[in-house]
């Protein structure tokens, strides 16, 4: 068993993912943005990213018609935070970049951008152990680059323009059929306006052995990122990705409303894990679904730790029988911020079977709202679920709530649902300080040991960085 | 040459006193046990010393190698090198005892400063050899699902690992059987040394026959009455602690 924070005698990390640290992801540098369609959302908006875009009809008709839907739906507020009625869409900036056509070398992309990767580490992590970077700024993806040993086994992976230009049957056949337009009120907004993220499709029975990364950074004030992805697993073939993601503090709200499709195909594995570590003042608002084939495996592993609210519930539709969904999550809810999280899991075949995992963490006034969707319909036979809910709560101002939603017909299915509330305790934390941690320290150690099991799923690089993370969230969280 | 000196504490919970009056000094390399019946105020001596917030120091002073402590937090103390065997520690859930010994070992380090891994581990095995610990037992969270001698096992081990000047024991004896006592006993009496001072906190007798006491004394209502060599722990053992009360209750007032 190996547990978070023991690297072992010889092991040491020289090399964190950068950006998960919010001070690291604190700066701006000026940037001159060749294209810029305004303020405000308008079927003129549209048009404009579309032409920028040079894009096919049917994709600029897609875009209207989700307008529309964007512009017809009311704001959730009926469930959800009334926080949300605090975006005022009308001061947004929806489109901002630099160029059209990602460089796939460093030394091309303009050195404005080029420092910010490389101050936030990307181009060293790429050498060290990922497959293939996208690195999104604002909205376009100014760098994409695939090694070439991977691109050779026909895996693509380019971000959402290029995506549509080059590989039009493949994109049109998946694009918006997990999520479609009308989902919810912010994937319609992105699929109005969206730009960059990365599409990706591995081939039959390829395995590809190193993780696809993407870095997503918003650099700009007033202004909102509707990256898009899509990822397809062809036939029996396997593939990670992992997203990060930053913004500097500005004093003004910012918006970021992805929507991101994954597609398995029988016996493919995707496994999916995101970083989010937004400026406290962003709104993440982000629509994630997967749609399982026979036999496949999608698994989410989520982790939100930045934002000032974040809504993300990962979905995973089982269509095929025998398919696994999981989604396992970590979120850390600090004082002023809102990780409403949670998952869903649809299952439609028969012998499918989904794990949820859930562990959230509120500090001060944090609040972290879980919500859970299991639907199992009568007609299916051997369908099971199982759902652990934890939250553990620092202080006594802190918030939590969990709203579970099981829906499970018929008599030959099973489901188990666990929920736990803890808080730290006193004592735990004196017998802490009698070894000669500060409360500081303990807090920290004993936020670290909750989600351990959990964050020991993720890769080193993450596992590290994520409890370096939550030491900075601790320790302002004390005294 | 260290030295822990308890100086006329007086202590309260809310508006009760507990500890009335006590003195006592403990130098590198003696071990004392306070023995007492229940409720005299012993384990919350234990916890005072060790910095515990819920009770309140109204008089007196206690000094590690002749500087007050009452001022420092918890943690300092431990730092300082005064170390609390607990009474019942606690579990803190994925947390691995390496991983937690390692904390506290960075904790000591100066600012700036990482511990060197690789040292740890030796030192770390090394510990668990003298103690005869099994090697996967640093793996398993800290007192979680742990049995009360693994508990105290696990608290030895971390005093061995911290190398404290001063060690206060409570009732390390309660909730162990024979064999577990034994093995308790063995690695305290391991860890005895001239640059270790030990206080001892017990209800009975029988620890002291394991870890033989250069001191010992007797507490009873919040203060010491009585204080001798290790035959006094027999005597009291043979005659009760009534005999103690009895002896008070003929002194004039």
């Amino acid at each position: 068993m190996k547990s978070l924070i023991d690297s072992g005698p010889a092991a040491t990390v020289e090399n964190p993912v950068a950006g998960i640290d919010q001070t690291k992801g604190d700066f701006t540098y000026d940037v001159a943005y060749e294209f810029d369609a305004g303020t405000g959302l308008s079927a003129r908006t549209v048009d404009y990213i579309s032409s920028v875009k040079k894009e096919a009809d049917w994709i600029r008709a897609f875009r209207h018609q989700a307008l529309q839907v964007f512009q017809s739906k009311p704001m959730p507020t009926h469930w959800a935070t009334r926080d949300l009625e605090n975006i005022d869409f009308d001061r947004i900036r929806y489109y901002l970049a630099s160029g059209q056509k990602p460089k796939r070398t460093w030394d091309e992309v303009p050195e404005d951008i080029k420092r910010t990767f490389e101050r936030l580490g990307i181009p060293e992590q790429e050498r060290k152990f990922l497959a293939g970077v996208e690195a999104q700024f604002d909205s376009e993806a100014a760098y994409s680059n695939i090694k070439e040993i991977v691109a050779k086994q026909g895996v693509i992976f380019v971000n959402s323009t290029e995506g549509l230009r080059e590989h039009p049957e493949l994109f049109r056949r998946w694009f918006g059929k997990v999520i479609p337009t009308g989902d919810n009120k912010f994937s319609a907004l992105n699929s109005a306006v969206f730009s960059g993220g990365s599409f990706i499709y591995v081939p039959p029975g390829v395995k590809v052995a190193q993780p696809l990364q993407a870095y997503f950074r918003i650099n700009a004030e007033n202004f909102g990122q509707f990256e898009r992805t899509l990822i397809i697993a062809d036939e029996g073939s396997e593939v990670t990705y992992m997203e990060g993601c930053t913004a500097p503090k500005f004093s003004t709200a910012t918006l970021h409303s992805a929507v991101v499709e994954l597609v398995a195909l029988k016996g493919a594995k995707i496994q999916y894990i995101t970083v989010q570590n937004w400026a406290n003042n962003v709104f993440n608002l982000v629509t994630k679904r997967g749609l399982a084939h026979e036999e496949a495996e999608i698994k989410w592993i989520d982790c939100n730790i930045g934002s000032r609210l974040t809504m993300k519930y990962p979905g995973v539709v089982l269509k095929g029988r025998k398919a696994r969904g999981e989604v396992i999550s970590i979120a850390l809810a600090n004082d002023g911020q809102h990780q409403d999280t949670g998952a869903k899991m649809i299952h439609a075949a028969d012998e499918t079977t989904s794990n949820v995992v859930s562990k959230s963490i509120s500090v001060g006034q944090g609040r972290a709202t879980y919500r859970g969707q299991v639907h199992i319909p009568k007609r299916l036979r051997g369908c099971r679920n199982n759902t652990e809910c934890d939250a553990l709560l620092i202080n006594t101002n802190s918030r939590t709530d969990t709203y579970p939603a099981i829906t499970v017909r018929g008599d030959r299915n099973s489901i188990q649902h666990e929920a736990s509330v803890s808080k730290v305790s006193e004592d735990m934390i004196f017998y802490m300080q009698q070894r000669g941690l500060t409360e500081g320290q303990a807090m920290s150690l004993a936020v670290n040991g909750f989600i351990n099991d959990l964050a020991r799923q993720f890769p080193m690089e993450y596992s590290v960085e994520l409890k370096r993370l939550i030491d900075l969230e601790m320790e302002g969280s004390v005294g | 040459m260290s030295s822990l000196v308890i100086h006329d504490l007086h202590v309260s919970i809310g508006d009760k006193p507990i500890v009335k009056g006590l003195s006592l000094t403990v130098n590198s390399g003696e071990v004392h046990a306070i023995m007492g019946p229940n409720g005299t105020g012993k384990s919350t001596l234990a916890k005072v010393i060790a910095g515990h917030p819920d009770y309140t120091v109204t008089g007196g002073d206690v000094l590690l190698d002749g500087r007050s402590v009452l001022e420092q937090e918890a943690d300092e103390r431990a730092r300082a090198g005064l170390f609390l065997a607990f009474q019942y520690p606690s579990e803190i859930p994925g947390v691995s005892i390496a991983n937690f010994l390692r904390a506290a070992v960075q904790a000591r380090l100066p600012e700036g400063e990482e511990i060197d891994a690789s040292a740890y581990y030796k030192r770390l095995y090394a510990k668990m050899d003298l103690l005869k610990i099994d090697r996967k037992f640093t793996s398993r969270s800290v007192n979680e699902g742990f049995s009360g001698g693994e508990k105290k096992r696990c608290e030895i081990l971390q005093m061995a690992m911290l190398e404290p000047k001063m060690a206060v024991m409570d009732e390390t004896d309660s909730g162990l059987d024979i064999d577990a006592l034994r093995i308790v006993s063995e690695g305290v009496n391991a860890l005895r040394g001239p640059g270790l001072g030990v206080l001892m906190i017990t209800h009975y007798q029988r620890l002291l026959s394991y870890i033989v006491p250069d001191f010992v004394h007797v507490m009873y209502d919040g203060r010491i009455v009585k204080s001798g060599d290790k035959s006094l722990a027999l005597e009291l053992e043979t005659r009760g602690y009534d005999w103690v009360k009895q002896e008070l209750a003929a002194l004039p007032a």
